[in-house]
């Protein structure tokens, strides 16, 4: 089977080879594949990279960037077989779907020659990547918690809301109650949401009858966040300098934090757009004097109404 | 096994407590007795509204699916066809502010519309399974990917939002009450009360569990088995309309992540009320009783912090396994022929 479609590919890649070489011998082909998307901020990670794409091909008429989504693991294997074979990319950068089942086809892209970015989720072995993209979750609950000290004082009450039980939950958690410690804060519980907006108000809506007092809440998203609001307005518990942090930067939010929401006054970043990023630094590898292998850990940034601007995007869907 | 657990329920019912009715009823008190020494807060006024209300989706649902698996049927669509519904929904509505102001008539347009995508799309999986002679597993299972997809595509992977007047006019319906209870717990209460009379005191209820429990022999006795299993599924979808219709005020977004996993919990309530899956015997008390048992189980883990999060599952499990079988173990059966 395997075999098969290799044979195919071959075939299919010397006739286009054949036909291709006149015209595109020079061009740079850069191929980049993430998952089709099933959440909204998946959805506003293919939008960005489809933004990057024109932004940067205007840029260089010499680079071609050719963009494939994928709606599962094996999928997005066979997909990036076909970069190789079909569209002869000198680069390609991946979001990877899991780590594990996508860490071969990765290294098979390698030893065709070409420049390897991975972008947010690692692969399950080290060094096959020359570039890394990605967010900071242990920064982005060190961030939530920095902001919850500056508004708190020793002794007020807060509950957490976490996210999908997952290791990048964990770095979030972790990072956030270790800033914490100390503070005199108390944590009166923490359960999961799921990133969900319904799992969200029902927590919240549960932790709001089991706690006459609490003082703020971190959401740490922004759609547990938006369940939490509605919960909150429900118990008709908003009021007395109550306030809730999300994360992620979806733009219904960024736009509320423009506007002067008291409740959610501030939003901590975990771009969808890190994609466009990426395409950058490697378009850069192509193009800049100067090195560019290597990390790139983005940072957790508060989004205040100060800043939030140069967030906001009207037309992504997040 | 259906008839017999049936005549021997009958002959037990007046010497000793009939633990096949009463089991979903001990479970919930027990467990409300578990939510109470917990945190007294559990009784709280507040917190037995949000857990009425919360039940009502997976309650409505459930009587439809009553009808459905009485009728010796299965729907997993029901998720997925909520999801859809509520992302039209929210799309006619929006479309509507322009002609049709923020007023009431924008959300009547939007409830009609939910209405009639509920019992077309319940008409299609009953066409599909009677006249097109899929499995209904088959059948329902194939429009439970499409619905899903069909929201995810219409919400371009993101998340769509009602329009934020309609959303002020729209809001009553979940959050005001009416005689000290939400609106949702009234609906949930009518939907409940015209289940009941349909399935206990009318002749397609009795069609429903002569078709549960041997189809043969329903056709053989002139019983038009094809239209009334194409009207269970109707029923269904009419359900998961209602649902919808006080789902979307709550929180006014519909995503690809809405109703997740509902079908699965509309089928537990339904079995921990006392229906038997494989059809023939259905209790519409019974599925209400597994509603509101599904949702305190949540409810009761929010409210303590001695399991761990991550046993949550576990324990919903446990609950359900334990509830189903305090009503069909031996040990109510034996007690019984003791007395």
């Amino acid at each position: 089977m395997n075999l098969k479609k290799t044979l195919l590919a071959m075939t299919l890649g010397s006739v286009l080879g054949f036909a291709g070489a006149a015209v595109a011998q020079e061009k740079i082909r850069i191929g980049v594949s993430y998952p089709t998307p099933t959440h909204a901020w998946a959805a506003g990670m293919n939008w960005h990279a489809e933004k990057a794409e024109e932004r940067l091909e205007a840029l260089y008429p010499d680079i071609d960037l050719i963009l494939v989504n994928s709606p599962n693991p094996g999928a997005q294997a066979s997909a990036l077989e076909d970069l190789v074979s079909v569209n002869k990319i000198d680069a390609l950068v991946v979001l990877p779907f899991e780590s594990e089942p996508l860490t071969d086809p990765v290294i098979n892209v390698k030893k065709s020659g070409a420049l390897i970015t991975v972008v947010d989720r690692g692969l399950s072995q080290p060094g096959i990547e020359d570039i890394y993209v990605a967010g900071n979750n242990p920064e982005m609950g060190r961030v939530s918690a920095v902001y919850m000290k500056g508004r708190l004082k020793s002794g007020d009450n807060i509950v957490i809301l976490r996210g999908i039980p997952t290791l990048i939950d964990n770095e979030r958690f972790d990072a956030f109650m270790s800033e914490l410690e100390g503070s005199g804060i108390n944590v009166l519980d923490h359960k999961h949401a799921n990133w969900n907006r319904d799992d969200g108000f029902e927590v919240m809506q549960d932790f709001l009858s089991r706690f006459p007092d609490i003082d703020a809440v971190w959401a740490q998203d922004d759609d547990i966040a938006i369940g939490v609001v509605a919960a909150l307005k429900q118990a008709g518990r908003e009021a007395n300098g109550m306030f809730v942090v999300g994360g992620a930067g979806m733009k219904e939010t960024i736009k509320s934090i423009m506007d002067g929401d008291e409740l959610v006054p501030v939003d901590v970043l975990y771009p969808p757009s890190m994609i466009a990023t990426a395409m950058d630094v490697t378009v850069a590898a192509f193009k800049s004097n100067g090195p560019v292998a290597g990390r790139y850990i983005l940072g957790a940034t508060l989004i205040t109404p100060e800043n939030a601007e140069s967030f906001y995007f009207p037309d992504s869907p997040f | 096994m259906s008839e017999t657990v049936t005549t021997q329920t009958a002959s037990n019912r007046l010497p000793a407590i009939d633990f096949k009715t009463l089991g979903p009823a001990i479970a919930l008190l027990l467990l409300c007795i578990i939510g109470f020494s917990l945190n007294p807060a559990f009784v709280s006024e507040g917190n037995l509204t949000n857990l009425l209300t919360r039940s009502a989706f997976i309650g409505i649902i459930a009587v439809g699916a009553t009808f459905v698996i009485t009728a010796g049927g299965i729907d997993l669509s029901v998720g997925s066809m909520a999801a859809v519904i509520a992302g039209v929904m929210i799309i006619i509505m929006n479309n509507a502010v322009g002609s049709f102001g923020t007023g009431i008539a924008t959300v009547l347009i939007g409830c009609g519309c939910s209405i009639i995508l509920g019992i077309g799309a319940g008409w299609i999986n009953g066409f599909l399974t009677t006249k097109g002679k899929i499995e209904a597993f088959i059948v329902t299972l194939g429009t439970m990917g499409i619905y899903r997809s069909l929201v995810t595509y219409f919400a371009d992977g993101g998340t769509l939002s009602l329009d934020f007047g309609i959303r002020t006019t729209y809001r009553p319906v979940y959050y005001d009450s009416f005689f000290g209870l939400p609106i949702p717990v009234w609906v949930f209460i009518v939907v409940a009360i015209a289940g009941w009379i349909l399935l206990n005191r009318t002749a397609f209820g009795r069609y429903c569990t002569a078709i549960g429990s041997n189809e043969a022999v329903a056709k053989y006795s002139a019983i038009k088995v094809d239209r009334i299993k194409t009207w269970t599924y109707v029923i269904q979808g009419l359900c998961v309309a209602l649902a919808t219709i006080i789902y979307v005020p709550r929180l006014g977004s519909a995503s690809s992540s809405t109703g997740v996993l509902w079908e699965l919990e509309a089928i537990a309530a339904v079995i921990i009320g006392g229906t038997v899956l494989k059809g023939g015997y259905g209790r519409i008390g019974g599925t209400i009783l597994g509603a509101l048992i599904l949702t305190t189980i949540g409810n009761i883990l929010n409210f303590t912090d001695m399991i761990s999060n991550y046993l949550n599952g576990t324990m919903q499990g446990l609950i359900i396994i334990v509830a189903v079988w305090l009503q069909r173990g031996e040990w109510g059966r034996r007690r019984n022929s003791k007395s």
